[in-house]
């Protein structure tokens, strides 16, 4: 037993190695970092983090990213949910192919979409908004969403959707009080989802925005060109950006294996 | 089972809306300039599949696409295996299963970017712990900016750290679901470890694995902010994958034309090799 545990102990070491390294940083001086090498920061500073959280374009970078994937995470899980229904439910003319063509868009390479989805969005004036980074988004999160919310629906019996109109439910009355918390868990998962891929993609959101939707890693990058190369302040906002996933993920702990065992191929 | 109801359909409308908005305007849009030429001015010109021919036949995207495959296998070779072991080693219940659900999933959830920067701050000579530890240490010359073998390590260790875990939480979930009267039933039988693995845990993990195989391809064959951020496809044009050759041809040249033509070659590969893993590995269950 102890020698099986050792390779899961190793695993998560090779993990934490470089996030250790990166929040060590975050803690030092440009001085000390530049100076030479050191594992524990020698003259311990929260500076770094101070900029950040004084100056606009920093702290308003975090406020952006995490409105546009509440947005998309909102958005992306409501109109999954009758399609999920419908899907797991019902057969209806072109249900497969229709299933598989939304699966093809988390194919796309986002590289293709970048320049279009730039023109796109500059043509319906909604360029550097979270609406476009939020729309754009759910070209991926609205498949994946309908996929997961499928298979935990698929786990709940037809019986209990009729039961509940023999006793007199309305289809939104059902859905809303008796169906969506028997799949809370497949709710909850499918946003986790939604919320992890919208909160890493950086490709599109950097196309998409120029000043007021900026998303805090875009600043980053704009950041370390332009004021020199301040390793200890982009770590600093690395490691503020590891923060939302992680409370995030805590909260979905117990779902995790269960939501990724439930999709369907 | 699911009954007939042709008035599902109203229920996927506003997925198919949205989505439909998402990916065929901008879908068309790319075929519109795949076919044309430009001169600036909005004034366009048909070239038929010129483009596409040109593209197939230069040895720039053959080579970036030569990469972008042994890229994708090296990942595949290491990745799956590797998930598979940690799965099957971590514990099935008790007080550390969460934590260790947790802190495997943390990669996953760390912007694209910042992955890059972290392993840059990582590796980096004299300042990075990496780079310090391989270069002072054990006295291996290791500099990412000047060696391409060493710009490809560090990118593949990169995808390694950031990805496994997809798999391991996809394998553990598979392993999760399978009853203690397997395993019970395999112990009176007197089997190996290994027939258990084979005759057991690998089967029910199958559908699990075929997800994960197939997301992991499509994901490391669209990859370009991590390696981009990382080492910007260098040294020269060593780590330049196809994403990364297209972003440049796109928004760096503005050759809009080629790089309509290449993002749709692009699209059409990932689609077929996906159609064929799936096809290979869902065979056995349609027998």
């Amino acid at each position: 037993m102890k020698k099986r545990s050792l390779i899961p102990i190793l695993y998560i070491a090779f993990l934490m190695l470089p996030i250790y390294w990166l929040v060590a940083m975050s803690f030092k001086t440009t001085n000390e970092i530049l100076s030479g090498f050191s594992l524990f920061p020698q003259t311990f500073t929260l500076e770094n983090y101070i900029t950040i959280f004084t100056d606009p374009t920093w702290y308003w970078g975090y406020i952006n990213s995490i409105a546009y994937v509440t947005i998309n995470t909102v958005l992306s899980v409501c109109v999954a949910l009758p399609a999920a229904y419908a899907f797991s439910r019902y057969r209806f003319l072109g249900d497969k192919q229709l299933f598989f063509w939304l699966l093809t868009n988390r194919m796309a390479p986002a590289a293709v979409f970048a320049l279009p989805f730039f023109q796109l969005y500059s043509s319906i004036g909604l360029f550097d908004t979270y609406l476009a980074v939020a729309l754009a988004h759910t070209l991926f999160n609205v498949p994946l969403a309908v996929w997961i919310l499928e298979g935990f629906m698929r786990g709940i019996p037809k019986e209990l959707d009729e039961t509940a109109y023999v006793d007199g439910y309305s289809f939104p009355r059902f859905f809303v009080t008796i169906f969506l918390p028997n799949i809370k868990a497949g709710v909850g998962v499918a946003a986790f989802f939604c919320f992890m891929f919208s909160w890493v993609e950086m490709l599109l959101a950097k196309t998409l925005t120029a000043v007021d939707a900026k998303p805090i890693a875009a600043v980053m990058t704009r950041t370390a060109s332009s004021a020199g190369y301040e390793l200890g302040l982009l770590a600093a906002a690395g490691t503020l950006t590891i923060i939302p996933g992680a409370i995030v993920i805590w909260f979905v702990r117990n779902y995790i294996a269960r939501g990724f065992a439930m999709g369907r191929v | 089972m699911r009954t007939e109801n042709q008035k599902a359909w109203f229920f996927v409308l506003p997925v198919l809306g949205l989505v439909a908005f998402n990916a065929l305007v901008p879908m068309m849009t790319v075929v519109n300039y795949s076919v044309q030429e430009t001169f600036g001015n909005n004034q366009f010109f048909w070239e038929g599949l010129g483009w596409f021919e040109q593209i197939l036949r230069s040895d720039r995207f053959q080579a970036a696409l030569g990469r972008q495959f042994l890229f994708t296998f090296l990942i595949l070779l290491i990745e799956v295996p590797l998930g598979i072991i940690v799965a099957l080693s971590m514990p099935r219940k008790g007080f550390w299963v969460p934590v260790c659900l947790v802190l495997m999933a943390l990669p996953m959830l760390i912007p694209w970017n910042v992955v890059g920067s972290m392993w840059n701050i990582f590796t980096l000579p004299k300042i990075g712990l990496l780079g310090y530890f391989l270069n002072d240490v054990l006295g291996i010359n290791y500099d990412m900016t000047q060696q391409p073998l060493s710009a490809w390590i560090t990118v593949v260790i990169m995808d390694v750290w950031h990805w496994t875990s997809l798999v391991v939480l996809l394998c553990y979930a598979g392993l999760v679901s399978i009853p203690d009267a397997y395993y019970q039933a395999a112990k009176i039988d007197g089997a190996s470890p290994w027939s258990v693995f084979r005759y057991i845990q690998l089967p029910k993990m199958k559908t699990v694995l075929t997800i994960a195989v197939l997301l992991r391809f499509m994901d490391s064959f669209n990859i370009y902010t991590e390696p981009f951020v990382l080492t910007g496809g260098g040294p020269g044009n060593s780590t330049t994958l196809l994403s990364i050759d297209l972003v440049k041809i796109a928004l760096g040249q503005f050759d809009l034309g080629p790089a309509a033509a290449m993002s749709l070659i692009y699209f059409a590969i990932t689609l077929l090799v996906s159609w064929v893993f799936y096809t290979l590995m869902t065979k056995d269950d349609a027998q």
